[in-house]
């Protein structure tokens, strides 16, 4: 499978690559190499760098120090243009195609055939065919509108407009994050034929099963910084997350082995139990309970589907399949309100765009889903509302320039208060927290994990989702592990459990779903 | 220390939504006041009891643009838009005439009342299909809106058969043209409307949650919101709002032209949210900008008869006024001002710097 070997020259060579952005360094010296014929995968955390070196790649950002070499020959990317000029093309995350247009016109935009009447769109279309036709989509109209297709079906087509111009390289980030199963499989027998035509693939993924099935080398970035790059068969899956998180092995060992012992083992019947939740391409159908008093994590790498599986729990995203029960009663949840009315919160790992509401006050934002559950027609008044607020803000240390602020003003960890402030205030019997910490500085993340912990000594069962695997051996009593959108075991914590446990455990389970 | 207190209490005021609303009536009332330097002045008629007046006039015309600019406040501030008020205005006023010219009885407080009930019941449906259509259908409410307000047409015409339909009753008459300690009966009405719904919609939780699904709809519904059942309740209340503003145009001349009653009327309404410093994009919203750019709209129109203005060029002169209410309104224009006062300040401040120190710290150790 792999064709290249150490005396053949890389088609890209990125060298000592540094990018800053607004006075801060994404990028450090890091180096990159894509061979003809090969998947190449980059693997990394969070905010790693990945992303960065894409668009450093693609001429989306500029490059501070460093060289990129393409077939050898110094090349300046200043501008998307300038790569496409290079031979580098790019199909993105997010599927930016025109949904109305046809398959052609998405696939041949900015490349039309051009006659001196016009443009020719009979050749156009005969183009986009032979386009198609060279990543097995042969058998699909061109004359299709892209929005009638399944997303697999238009990632294809994003990645056959990035073929267009036959690029020598090709760049995928994140192209699998929205297919399901058989949709991978589609999009890897079109990646296979590319590889086989001597294109050098670049694959950015979350997805580490995806990832060992289709590449044949892997680069690993952490903190902008290069980690290495590793033959994929030779790099042990465990090595690699300790290689993307940053710890080895033997210090991993070192946290868990500080671990004191968990609080307390479920008692009693559940408050809270799902059996066969999911929905298809989102998350694999799962059961799942929660006690009175629990904290209960969700393990698992950044699109193993935490937060869609949080979401199910919560009634946010409809379930397309099993039941949820609530102290023995079985309840429908079809969506938030439905949630709340039955006590169970959300807290979106999404602060923006799916929990504060920026122009609103700090007020308005705090009182706001206890005011949905009581309905409009009977407001909180004045002094209970005042009386929440200055609580509040009081016992979550809410930094604001007062209640009237509007919450847009608010620094980041302050704004995670608030809205930790508005679920609740909804005293909530089930809350549900996707990522509650991230974005904000240490001294918020403490309080905001000893509420939690607070919260669960009071009665609440909660959910913990965090990308910090240590938060969540810390704080959880039970941890559901997940991987590749499901769920593949559960660990009561405990002395003996630890983060590389939670690894292994990810690592083990290594059945080839992609 | 006093100018300092002042230009805050200016920016202050000048901050206020509605505030460039309020300089343009100012503006518009001087304007005519150079014609004509009677043009403010009222006198009191003893006999009937009434002040009379060019800005009486004005209030009275003002009315059935308060009743509509207060609905599409609402509907803006989900995040919509209501292009059908102006043609609920004509459906309302036909089912009125109609039904009193049916029953006759010029005199009868009944018959006002049930033409009233029956043109509001009407409008009420005419937004709750609006709402339907916006809230569950999903449909676009530009869209939406647009069906309706060339559907409501249609049903006016179909009511009255397509002929201007009049009619004679005394107390339906009095809504419009009556006087009541001295102020129109329309205005006062109109006043009244806007501050029960101003006050239902602070009171209670609807303004909240109307402007957080405007601003956030993703987080509000997340936050437990369900957002339907408010939109379909905002755009019945834009429907009956619009009714009245029908009973109260058409109760002026006792007579409703299908074709004219209520034309144009939402862009009017449009007009006026704007100018109240509501923003098209949804969210916060003011119903007293509302009734501010509802009685500027107003104010305008009798100013462009009062001058004269050719009727061929009065678009074009209520278009520059609105332009520059809008420029005046926006942000980056604004901008552009606090930066063109930015320089002279930076260069004037390494003289004041010196001097201005040793105070605050006096301030401080006070």
């Amino acid at each position: 499978m792999i064709k290249t070997d150490a005396s053949a020259r890389p088609v890209v060579e990125m060298t000592g690559i540094t990018v800053e952005i607004d006075g801060t360094t994404v990028l450090h010296d890091v180096g990159l190499r894509l061979f003809a014929g090969e998947i190449h995968a980059l693997m990394g955390g969070n905010g790693a760098g990945k992303s960065s070196l894409v668009k450093a790649l693609t001429g989306a950002y500029r490059i501070d120090a460093g060289e990129v070499r393409i077939a050898g020959e110094p090349v300046s990317l200043a501008g998307p243009a300038e790569a496409e000029g290079a031979g580098v093309a790019a199909a993105f995350q997010d599927v930016d195609l025109c949904g109305n247009l046809s398959i052609a016109e998405n696939v041949m935009i900015g490349h039309e055939e051009r006659r001196w009447y016009g443009i020719s769109w009979g050749a156009t279309r005969r183009r986009a065919e032979a386009v198609l036709d060279e990543l097995g989509l042969g058998d699909l109209d061109p004359r299709l509108a892209v929005h009638e297709l399944p997303p697999a079906m238009q990632q294809l087509v994003a990645i056959a407009r990035a073929m267009v111009t036959h690029p020598k390289v090709l760049v995928l980030d994140e192209p699998t994050s929205s297919l399901d199963a058989d949709e991978v499989a589609t999009l890897f027998r079109a990646l296979r034929r590319l590889r086989e035509h001597g294109v050098a693939i670049l694959f950015v993924s979350h997805f580490l099963e995806q990832v060992y099935a289709i590449s044949d080398r892997i680069t690993v970035l952490r903190d902008g910084r290069g980690q290495g790059e590793y033959p994929t068969r030779e790099l042990d899956r465990v090595v690699l997350i300790s290689k993307m998180i940053g710890k080895d092995l033997a210090e991993l060992r070192r946290i868990g082995s500080e671990r004191r012992a968990h609080r307390a083992d479920p008692t009693g019947a559940p408050v809270y139990r799902a059996v066969g939740v999911g929905r298809r391409g989102e998350f694999e159908a799962t059961d799942f309970e929660l006690h009175r008093g629990e904290v209960v994590g969700l393990g698992g790498l950044r699109g193993s589907g935490r937060s869609e599986f949080g979401q199910l729990l919560a009634g946010v995203a409809r379930r397309d399949s099993g039941t949820i029960e609530i102290d023995g009663r079985t309840v429908a949840l079809p969506n938030p309100a439905a949630a709340l009315r039955h006590r169970i919160a959300f807290a979106s790992e999404d602060r923006r765009d799916g929990g504060i509401i920026e122009e609103l006050s700090v007020r308005d934002n705090i009182v706001l889903a206890l005011q949905a559950m009581r309905g409009w027609a009977r407001p909180i008044s004045r002094a209970e509302r005042d009386g929440l607020v200055d609580r509040f803000m009081e016992s979550l240390a809410i930094v604001a320039p007062g209640p009237e602020a509007p919450a847009r003003r608010l620094s980041g960890g302050n704004q995670q208060k608030v809205l930790l402030a508005r679920w609740l205030a909804t005293r909530p019997h089930v809350l549900v927290l996707d990522e509650p910490t991230r974005g904000v500085d240490i001294g918020a993340k403490v309080e905001i994990q000893a509420r939690i912990a607070k919260m669960a000594r009071d009665g609440v069962a909660v959910v913990f989702i965090s990308s910090e695997l240590d938060e969540v051996v810390r704080l959880s009593d039970r941890i559901a592990i997940l991987k590749d959108r499901r769920k593949i075991g559960e660990v009561s914590n405990g002395p003996g459990l630890s983060v590389d446990t939670i690894i292994e455990m990810i690592a083990a389970d290594d059945d080839d779903d992609a | 220390m006093s100018t300092g207190a002042r230009t805050s209490w200016l920016r202050e005021l000048v901050r206020k939504p509605f505030f460039w609303g309020l300089v343009a009536i100012v503006a518009l009332l001087v304007l005519n006041v150079l014609k004509d330097p009677n043009y403010l002045a009222i006198s009191y008629d003893p006999e009937t009891g009434r002040l009379v007046g060019n800005v009486v006039d004005i209030l009275r015309a003002s009315a059935p643009i308060l009743m509509i600019a207060v609905g599409m406040s609402l509907v803006i501030a989900t995040g919509g838009i209501d292009l059908s008020v102006g043609s609920v205005m004509a459906v309302s006023g036909a089912v009125a005439m109609v039904l009193m010219k049916d029953a006759g009885d010029s005199g009868s407080v009944l018959v006002a009342l049930g033409a009233i009930g029956l043109a509001l019941l009407i409008s009420a449906v005419l937004g709750a299909v609006n709402g339907v259509l916006v809230a569950y259908v999903g449909l676009q409410p530009f869209i939406s809106t647009l069906i309706m307000m060339l559907a409501g047409r249609g049903i006016a015409k179909v009511i009255t058969e397509g002929q201007n339909t009049s009619a004679s009753n005394e107390p339906f008459r009095w809504i419009a043209n009556g006087f009541l300690i001295g102020l129109p009966v329309v205005f006062l009405l109109a006043i009244a409307i806007a501050i029960v719904v101003g006050l239902v919609v602070r009171r209670s939780a609807l303004g909240l949650m109307i402007e957080a699904i405007g601003i956030n709809p993703k987080a509000s519904r997340m936050a437990g919101i369900k957002p339907n059942g408010l939109l379909l309740t905002v755009y019945i209340l834009s429907g009956v709002l619009a009714g009245v503003a029908g009973i109260m145009s058409v109760g002026t001349v006792m007579t409703v032209d299908v074709s004219r009653t209520g034309y144009q009327m939402e862009l009017d309404a449009i007009l006026a949210v704007v100018i109240g410093g509501t923003s098209l994009s949804g969210g916060k919203f003011s119903i007293g900008g509302a009734v501010v750019g509802g009685l500027l709209i107003a104010t305008l129109d009798k100013t462009i008869v009062f001058l004269g203005i050719s009727s061929s060029a009065t678009p074009a002169f209520k278009a520059i006024v609105i332009v520059v209410l809008c420029l005046l309104q926006s942000q980056r224009v604004r901008s552009w001002f606090v930066q063109r006062r930015k320089p002279p300040r930076a260069s004037a401040a390494p003289s004041a710097v010196p001097s201005e120190k040793p105070q605050q710290k006096q301030e401080v150790t006070a």
